[in-house]
């Protein structure tokens, strides 16, 4: 089976962030990137899934700056066969002209399944996964909490409002991976000596024109400072009142 | 003048809130665009149609209804296509909520017109020949306001984020074809499992009350069922150290990587306020917290803290609820 994981670069989610001067962006001194959190369960789920099938080949792909290039070796230090680098100097905003880079990319790979992320942490949009299984013409089935494949089929779960959705679909196809369907594994100092020697290739990424850019970022407004109104069981007519008389909500 | 085409999201025979939301933003959108009218499509088995009048009220002036066995369940690739194929009729914006059908949607539909996209929106911010909106990104930490450009845009809107607005119009409805046959669908969903009856969805419910590890086992969750009982209005939802414990389900996670919530009332019980916890409700309009440790990161953002043991606090606090809901 021939498996793609498409993965982004993102910062620690734990970062206090600042806007940069520009105001286009966040300040990058001081953060940490890493591979994005739902990256990575993707990049498990496609190691897993590759593991169960029998050898095939797993191939991460990644839209960034040089950079990027880490996060792809982490994927193949994880177990990755090969890699590649979609070249774009810039964070890009437009989502379904990151789709676009990697459709053109992945329509010629043959893979059965393609994988990502449900969502990126920074951009927080969930477009290009869908996007791109639309541009490719496949299935598609997003937010995947479970996912099992067996001859040439896939049956899956999403979680949807008050309930799970249970679905069933033919490959190939690409899936969107949620949180809790497995723990990305750690790389081993074997793997991360083996990924030193896969390929990683690196191909400009055929954007075409943004359509969506960032005009301004700023931070949220802070929320008024916390005040604590009391000790124990005692201080529990004192809250309700407030919340029936100054917040109004009882 | 620009008209707006507007997903009203239903499932099975029920309009979903956010179908309400999502047609008070593309009113709002439509009048910023100089007056144009609002079309909103409303995809689902026989007699859906009836839910039509809902959408007039809230600021529908078409509402195109599209009635098919198929659509008793999410048909994800026949609505995508009903969607693109009417957009095509020439819209300045497609709206959907950012929900879990709107999220799969929107994406499809905007590959499938080749125009420009932004999810989860907060804001429609300006609309003229771009249109600008706002949308949080980091994990709510840092707000992008964006621009797109495109005769045709593509929008979702965050649940909760528009309070539907009555602005009641006298409709005219228009039944349309799907574009697909619903039939024929890839990717077929075999069944649903539903949670418990009745229970409010976190990204709906007016309150939320929350249980952390300061529970001290899933047992305890109890008593947050009961305080959400006594609201009446309530769903319940818990932090991340508690799903993964599997005291809870996966799905009531309210966190960065878990569901994102807003509610009116955001009661944090035996919960620290780690910023992975933060990052989900921190837009919440009143936040309550309830926890032993004074110290605890979650006082800095509760408007009301209660410092204390969880387990005498909460049950004093179920019953004061359920007494001031009888005065009512």
């Amino acid at each position: 089976m021939k498996i793609a994981v498409c993965i982004k670069r993102t910062p620690d989610s734990e970062s206090r962030f600042k806007v940069g001067a520009s105001a286009t962006g966040v300040d990058e001194t001081g953060l940490k990137f890493d591979m994005d959190d739902f990256a990575s369960y993707a990049v498990e789920v496609a190691l897993q899934t590759n593991e169960k099938q029998g050898p095939g080949e797993v191939v991460a792909v990644a839209v960034g700056a040089d950079n990027v290039q880490e996060t792809l070796r982490k994927a193949m230090s994880m177990g990755a066969d090969r890699a590649i680098q979609l070249k774009a100097d810039a964070p890009v905003f437009d989502g379904l002209a990151v789709a676009k880079a990697l459709a053109a990319e992945l329509k010629s790979g043959a893979f059965d399944l393609i994988f990502f992320g449900k969502y990126a942490f920074d951009s927080s949009a969930s477009i290009v996964g869908t996007a791109t299984a639309e541009l490719l013409g496949v299935p598609c089935v997003t937010a995947a909490s479970k996912l099992e494949i067996a001859n040439g089929r896939g049956t899956a779960r999403r979680e949807i409002e008050g309930a799970g959705e249970m679905v069933e679909f033919p490959l190939p196809a690409v899936v969107t991976i949620d949180e809790g369907i497995a723990r990305p594994r750690y790389p081993s100092l074997k793997g991360i000596m083996a990924a030193k020697k896969k390929l990683l290739e690196t191909k400009p990424a055929q954007l075409g024109p943004l359509r969506v850019t960032v005009k301004s970022m700023e931070l949220p407004a802070e929320r008024p400072p916390g005040r604590i109104i009391g000790q124990g069981a005692a201080a529990v007519p004192e809250l309700v009142r407030l919340l029936q008389d100054e917040a109004k909500v009882l | 003048m620009a008209n707006v085409l507007v997903f009203a999201e239903s499932r099975g025979i029920e309009l979903r809130k956010v179908a309400l939301e999502a047609v008070t933003a593309a009113r709002a959108l439509a009048d910023k665009s100089g007056g144009g009218e609002v079309h909103a499509l409303l995809a689902g088995p026989p007699g859906i149609s009836a839910k039509a009048a809902q959408l007039a009220q809230f600021g529908a002036d078409i509402v195109l209804v599209c009635e098919h066995q198929g659509f008793a369940r999410y048909a994800r690739e026949s609505v995508a296509a009903t969607l693109a194929e009417r957009a095509k009729a020439g819209y300045r914006a497609v709206l959907l909520p950012f929900s879990a059908q709107g999220r799969d949607l929107g994406p499809r539909v905007a590959a499938k017109l080749d125009a420009p996209i932004a999810s989860d929106v907060i804001e429609l911010v300006s609309a003229g020949e771009t249109i600008t909106v706002k949308h949080p990104g980091y994990a709510n930490k840092v707000n992008i306001t964006l621009a797109l450009t495109g005769s045709t845009v593509v929008l979702s809107v965050l649940p909760s984020a528009f309070t539907p607005k009555e602005n009641a119009r006298t409709a005219r409805t228009e039944s349309l074809k799907p574009a697909a046959v619903p039939g024929a669908e890839r990717v077929v969903v075999k069944e649903i499992i539903e949670g418990a009856k009745g229970k409010l969805d976190l990204g709906e419910a007016p309150v939320i009350i929350s249980g952390g590890r300061g529970l001290r086992g899933p047992e305890n969750f109890k008593l947050i069922e009961d305080l959400a009982a006594a609201f009446g209005n309530a769903a319940v939802g818990a932090t991340r150290a508690v799903t993964d414990e599997g005291w809870r389900p996966h799905a009531d996670q309210i966190g960065q990587t878990g569901r994102q919530v807003s509610p009116q009332l955001y009661v944090a019980v035996g919960i620290s306020g780690a910023i992975q916890h933060l990052a989900g409700m921190r837009t919440s309009k009143t936040i309550v917290a309830i926890n032993k440790d004074p110290e605890a990161p979650i006082f800095k953002i509760a408007d009301y803290g209660v410092v204390g043991d969880v387990l005498e606090i909460v049950p004093e606090l179920t019953t004061a609820v359920r007494e001031a809901k009888k005065g009512h």
